[in-house]
């Protein structure tokens, strides 16, 4: 299964190395990995995204929660939540290409930020499935370079995570 | 306010934290601390011969008495030098300070001279590290290590000073106590769960429990054994936990796991409800958990550590708590509530579990000719009316010690369980001998094991440490000639140890007493002469054993704990 831990941890020099430090000795799974100071700079937050069984989830979040800098620990995928990622794509926009990929910008709600004569800059928001979609919609050989992110996210409602 | 150095500061840390004794190795980066430590006499500093050696004996020390051990090495090869033992002490949950010189702030990253990155070396084998970046935060960090190391599951905590901090000022005060968000191991266990673990006690047919290195280290044997009797059930500990309950006590059926006895392995894979306290279920304790797991039973797991529960195996009753606390409040309940378990159910359980001990499993023959390992433990065990404080290597020789010196008080056993390290038996020794300045210790090694740290014979002379070290030597790493003989067609790759060193000449040339015994009826005598002629004295003690005793029951890699070979079937 896949779940998406968000961490608050001290933001302290060498905090990331202690997180990822863990997960390669543990043999545990990392699918992606974001992290930047929260609105109060004392604190940094870190959303995961790992694939495991309940059992080694489980293991995950207790290790993380034993970490001497890790201040809470939640497992965002037990309950209902939002995430996103943001992509960046450098496309080839030569020609009919030109018109089509706007095309399909616009239908996966991207918008163009940069533009040259020969390739578009896009930039496009949402869960992990929507922008594999947007990278399989286009033909591939046009794709020149692709930034992402990495899954951030947050509880639905009530469900806040905070000192 | 006083204005002081960093290298003050330092030592008037340890001096507020009541610290007696540091164990460490000077060098570059910790000379301003060192040059503080030569200003003053409150804090005594013991010179090893090797860094390893001195993390070994402030773990020992910890292990032996409630004191936190604290060692001190330079920058760069001295914190490598380290890591074995930090790691030693980590596995082994042991509270510890480290204090590490670095190189000066400025020089950090630039592959100064003696730089290594100490606090990502050491990561993943202490329970936290700091590098300390200004004076100001210097006496805060120390209180803090003090505080981590020994609250919630204790471990080692290392602080990294750069040189030029130990010479910065300014003012001093030393925190009274530290909070920290991040940070608040629970203590007292969940009522409700407690209740729960209560019922299915009272309600189990054949009940064991089963206690590790958590009851020792948070001082709970006392209470262990109320709860043990009051309950009247079987009991086993792990190698860790050894002394947490009376040995000699008819409840007691031995260490269990790979090489536990025949008794304490079947009734812990045939027990209906199983009550762990302040241990892991590791491999070498329940062998094969899917074999384990086979059988249905439930398991109450107390632990300090939420992630040592339903790690390895799946538990039914979670306990997250501090061992003495849960185990006051377990009491409490059953006085309370004035009911026992079942007593016929439990006198059939004792029958069955009779008929193993009837095995006597741990039989051995010793002839007239050749010494056997065994012999040498039981009598090292009479001569020292078993109260002596026991530290061992890594081998054969531990798993003798641990299964025939029977150990009545906690704190007495002290090995290398979770890492294993070969080499941790003398400077181990050294550190009892600081923490407890009358005890008999004695060091249960073998010759591949002792001449790992062989070096602290020096330290042992500088300090006049009486220092009794058991030698059993047969010549081969003998626990991996063991596996060759068993798994490996007696392929006896590297395990024969050619050219060894004359052992009592050895000692002699470090000033110390050397004996070589080598006939089963001079055993006792020799051991007599050097627990009393010289008491004052360290005695190597070279006994030349057989070469071919194995250790016996054993539980093979990868079986399950009821699968046990025994020395009768072969």
């Amino acid at each position: 299964m896949r779940h998406i831990i968000s961490i608050l941890i001290e933001n302290e020099a060498g905090a990331l190395s202690r997180v990822s430090g863990l997960f390669s000795a543990r043999g545990y799974n990392i699918e992606s990995l974001t992290v930047a100071p929260t609105e109060d700079a004392s604190l940094s937050r870190m959303t995961i995204v790992s694939v495991g069984s309940d059992d080694i989830i489980e293991q995950i979040t207790k290790q993380l929660n034993k970490l001497i800098d890790v201040v809470k620990v939640v497992d965002l995928s037990e309950a209902a939540h939002i995430e996103r990622e943001l992509m960046l794509v450098k496309v080839r926009a030569t020609g009919k290409d030109r018109e089509e990929m706007k095309r399909v910008a616009d239908i996966f709600r991207g918008r163009i930020i940069d533009v040259t004569e020969s390739s578009y800059v896009i930039e496009l928001t949402g869960n992990t499935a929507k922008l594999d979609a947007f990278l399989e919609a286009i033909d591939r050989s046009l794709i020149l370079e692709t930034a992402r992110t990495g899954v951030c996210g947050i509880g639905r409602g009530d469900r806040i995570l905070r000192v | 306010m006083m204005q002081l150095t960093g290298a003050e500061i330092v030592i008037r840390c340890l001096q507020e934290e009541k610290v007696e004794h540091v164990f460490g190795y000077p060098g570059g980066s910790v000379l301003f601390i060192y040059d503080e430590l030569f200003k003053q006499d409150q804090i005594k500093h013991v010179l090893v011969r090797h860094e390893q050696g001195a993390v070994h004996a402030a773990d020992a020390y910890s292990r032996s008495s409630n004191k936190i051990g604290v060692c001190m090495v330079t920058s760069g090869p001295g914190v490598t030098n380290a890591v074995t033992g930090i790691a030693t002490a980590y596995m082994d949950s042991i509270p510890m300070v480290v204090i590490t010189g670095q190189v000066p702030t400025a020089y950090i990253g630039q592959d100064a001279f003696q730089e290594a990155d100490t606090v990502g070396i050491t990561r993943p084998c202490v329970k936290h590290n700091f590098l300390v970046k200004s004076i100001d935060e210097l006496a805060l960090t120390i209180k803090k290590a003090f505080y981590l190391a020994n609250s919630g599951r204790p471990g080692p905590v290392l602080v990294d000073i750069p040189k030029d901090i130990t010479t910065q000022k300014c003012e001093f005060q030393y925190p009274k106590q530290v909070a920290m968000r991040s940070y608040s191991p629970v203590v007292k266990g969940h009522t409700g769960q407690i209740k729960k673990a209560l019922q299915i006690l009272l309600e189990a047919r054949r009940p064991i429990i089963y206690t590790g290195g958590g009851v020792i280290l948070s001082d709970s044997a006392e209470k262990l054994t109320k709860l043990t009797h009051a309950l009247g059930f079987p009991i086993t500990q792990t190698l860790m936990g050894l002394g947490g309950f009376p040995a000699t006590d008819k409840q007691f059926l031995g260490m269990l796991g790979m090489h536990g006895t025949y008794e304490a392995n079947m009734a812990m894979q045939h027990a209906d409800v199983v009550l762990a306290i302040g241990a892991r279920f590791d491999d070498r304790v329940i062998g094969n958990p899917t074999h384990f797991g086979q059988i249905s039973r439930k398991i109450i797991h107390i632990d300090i550590d939420p992630s040592s529960i339903s790690k390895r195996v799946k538990v039914d009753v979670p306990i997250v708590g501090n061992v003495p606390d849960v185990v006051d409040e377990l009491l409490k309940q059953l006085v309370a509530v004035d009911a026992k378990a079942d007593g016929k159910a439990l006198a059939a359980w004792w029958k069955e579990i009779e008929g193993w001990r009837g095995r006597n499993c741990l039989k051995y023959k010793q002839g007239k000719e050749v010494i056997v390992p065994q012999f040498v433990v039981e009598k090292l065990y009479e001569v020292t009316g078993g109260d002596a404080f026991i530290t061992s290597d890594v081998g054969q020789h531990q798993m003798f010690a641990a299964q025939f010196y029977k150990f009545d008080k906690p704190r007495r056993w002290i090995n290398s369980g979770g890492l294993g390290t070969m080499g941790f038996g003398l400077p181990a020794a050294m550190g009892v001998r600081f923490a407890n300045p009358k005890a008999q210790v004695a060091c249960v090694t073998g010759e591949g094991s002792i001449q790992m740290c062989i070096q602290e014979l020096s330290t042992c002379k500088q300090f006049r440490l009486p220092i009794k070290i058991i030698n059993l030597n047969n010549g081969y790493l003998g626990m991996v000639r063991q596996w060759q003989e068993m798994f490996h067609g007696n392929r006896y790759a590297e395990s024969y140890v050619d050219a060894l060193p004359d052992f009592v000449k050895l000692a002699e040339a470090y000033g110390h007493v050397g004996m070589r015994i080598e006939k089963p009826a001079d055993v006792e005598p020799a051991l007599r002469e050097a627990f009393t002629k010289h008491k004052n004295d360290l005695v190597f003690m070279d006994f030349i054993i057989d070469p071919k005793a194995n250790v016996f029951p054993m539980v093979a890699a990868g079986k399950g704990l009821s699968e046990m070979i025994l020395a009768e079937d072969l």
